[in-house]
């Protein structure tokens, strides 16, 4: 895909986030959109994938550790032809497989179940350990929010990953810069996060999180390092595309209202006007 | 039935032993299987594993929550792997990593649970684990084997393996008597074992409790009292057929456990029985309290655990009805 073409899929995963969202009445659109420029980038050019074949051994493994933005993840996953994306408004209702957090066992494309912050990452890394014990070439992709990795097991999980030389996982952390009581310096400050990663035997890359050509470069060199993980911190801006949720800790984990919908559909769809031009 | 009621006789093997020997047999079968740890492999009777399989044995070093994570993703990979630590750490402080990453998805992870109840002993009430089958039995999907000697440790541990889905394995630091080596021995998981038939009361016993609920059904017979004595080595799926059958045939029933009266093998026969065959139950266990250290004969008597302790509040309990 050239650039113009994953921005133009970026802008649809991003529309059904908030689709998605708005029907659930429910759900966290601030960090689904902060990594929809990942979730696209991952799905549409990084992951070795065949939505045909959803539990193919040999496929690449991504975990979303932060579940709770599984809404982007679902939209990326149904974009890329794992299920209809006509079933994205079912999100959060009585009797879908479309849970509030992903299940593996009922979306075809999720890897992990997930939801409970922090245990994604070990997940990832048991799957990138196995990879190694069975000497297979997939590699494993774990998605952690800036907020989740306040939790322990995020550290126990990294120490693993640098004392068994995992050089299959990547660790991308969405550095939104929020969490659900504000911004997560004050909340308790993970910084300096490159280093404390650095500090477990991760490379770590720095990137701006919704630009394509950096993440290009970055998976690239990840794929690269040899004998140790790499962790890509990813700056981005939580609610971005949709105006009045940007860079908004209030907007983390509620639905917008019909009103607010139609500014958030309007501002989507302005987008896609610009990239038509 | 021919059990050897000369215990004193009896070989003593702890059922950690079992765990850590059958896994070894295991790892030679199947090579997917794969045996994790949190510092403990000694402790855990799984340095044999590590000795004949160090590829496939995993230390995780002193964090079982990332131990209990690391176990989905390698099962979620198509490995069949066994977590070892002490009851203590793995059901409670990776509970939560095995409720969501191992509980929620169903993965094929099996739990090897050492050092549980107070017969730990010396280390104290930190590391005396009473409330883990209550943990694991909240889980939906789990299921929960306390095995009650080496001989069904080691039927315990295969029959988990053939089981697809997660098995919470329950496994003792102290030696204790080897009572099942007999040719009439059959493990079968979610099937309770009658050592006893007997008309006055009945009594479920699970884990070492069974065999001192051995000795003390010898002893109430020489008072007069006829119990039927079942070994309850399956907590979670409990045979509710055979519970409920006993109960109705001897109307009394007594439950032994060395793990608290809340939550465990009293808890799911109480449960069960008030709703299908109410009958009066007295759970004997660790009453709503810590342990303590010391050695853990001694313990056992303290709490009234041993076969002398559970001979006197049968008798008691009884001569009060």
């Amino acid at each position: 895909m050239d650039r113009l073409e994953l921005k133009k899929m970026a802008l649809e995963v991003r529309k059904g986030i908030i689709a998605s969202i708005y029907s659930a009445k429910a759900g966290h659109p601030g960090g689904s959109l902060s990594a929809a420029d990942l979730f696209t980038y991952l799905y549409f050019e990084e992951l070795n994938i065949d939505p045909n074949d959803p539990q193919w051994e040999g496929r690449d493994r991504f975990v979303l550790s932060k579940g709770h933005t599984a809404p982007g993840l679902y939209a990326a996953l149904a974009h890329r032809g794992f299920f209809p994306t006509e079933d994205l408004v079912t999100l959060r209702h009585v009797g879908s497989y479309l849970q509030g957090h992903p299940d593996m066992k009922c979306v075809p494309g999720v890897d992990m179940s997930t939801g409970s912050l922090g245990q994604g990452l070990s997940a990832a890394v048991g799957m990138a350990l196995a990879a190694k014990m069975d000497k297979k070439d997939y590699r494993v992709y774990a998605l952690c929010g800036d907020g989740e990795i306040q939790e322990g097991q995020i550290w126990e999980a990294a120490m693993f990953a640098g004392h068994r030389k995992l050089d299959n996982l990547v660790v991308i952390v969405d550095h939104n810069k929020l969490q659900i009581d504000g911004k997560v310096e004050e909340v308790c400050s993970p910084y300096p996060m490159d280093k404390k990663f650095e500090a477990f035997q991760f490379h770590t890359i720095t990137i701006d999180g919704h630009n394509f050509d950096e993440m290009e470069a970055a998976f690239k060199e990840a794929r690269q390092t040899k004998g140790k993980p790499t962790a890509i911190i990813a700056n981005t801006i939580k609610g971005k595309g949709v105006s009045f949720m940007e860079d908004a800790a209030e907007w983390h984990g509620k639905a917008p209202k019909k009103e607010e919908y139609e500014v958030a559909v309007e501002d989507l769809r302005k987008e896609g006007e610009t990239l038509c031009r | 039935m021919p059990i050897n009621r000369k215990l004193e006789e009896l070989p003593k093997i702890a059922t950690r032993e079992g765990y850590g020997n059958t896994l070894v047999e295991l790892g030679k079968e199947d090579e997917n299987i794969v045996v994790l740890d949190a510092d403990l492999a000694a402790a855990t009777k799984t340095n044999k594993f590590a000795e004949a399989f160090p590829d496939r044995h995993i230390n995780c070093g002193i964090a079982e929550a990332n131990m209990a994570g690391i176990a989905a993703g390698l099962a979620a990979s198509g490995k069949t792997p066994f977590i070892s630590s002490f009851a203590m750490f793995v059901s409670g402080r990776a509970y939560e990593q095995i409720r969501n990453s191992i509980g929620y998805p169903g993965l094929n992870v099996k739990i090897g649970a050492s050092h549980a109840g107070i017969s730990v002993g010396e280390d104290g009430a930190t590391h005396q684990c009473n409330e883990d089958i209550a943990l694991m039995r909240s889980i939906p999907g789990m299921m929960i084997v306390n095995p009650s000697d080496d001989i069904e440790a080691r039927a315990a541990v295969r029959a988990a393996y053939a089981h697809k889905g997660p098995v919470y394995l329950r496994f003792g630091r102290l030696a204790v008597p080897v009572f099942n080596d007999r040719e009439d021995y059959h493990f079968e998981l979610g099937k309770g074992i009658v050592l006893r038939e007997g008309k006055d009361a009945t009594v479920f016993a699970t884990g070492l409790c069974v065999v001192e609920a051995l000795y003390a059904a010898d002893m109430l017979a020489e008072a007069g009292i006829d119990v039927e004595l079942i070994n309850i080595h399956t907590i979670k799926p409990l045979d509710t057929e055979l519970v409920c059958d006993s109960a109705a045939k001897t109307g009394r029933v007594f439950t032994i456990e060395e793990h608290s009266i809340i939550g465990g093998l009293g808890s799911a026969v109480c449960e069960t029985l008030s709703e299908r065959q109410p009958v009066k139950v007295t759970r004997i266990g660790m009453n709503d309290v810590y342990g303590e250290s010391g050695p853990a004969v001694e313990l056992l008597h303290k709490f009234g655990l041993d076969a002398e302790g559970i001979f006197k509040k049968i008798k008691e309990t009884l001569e009060i009805d």
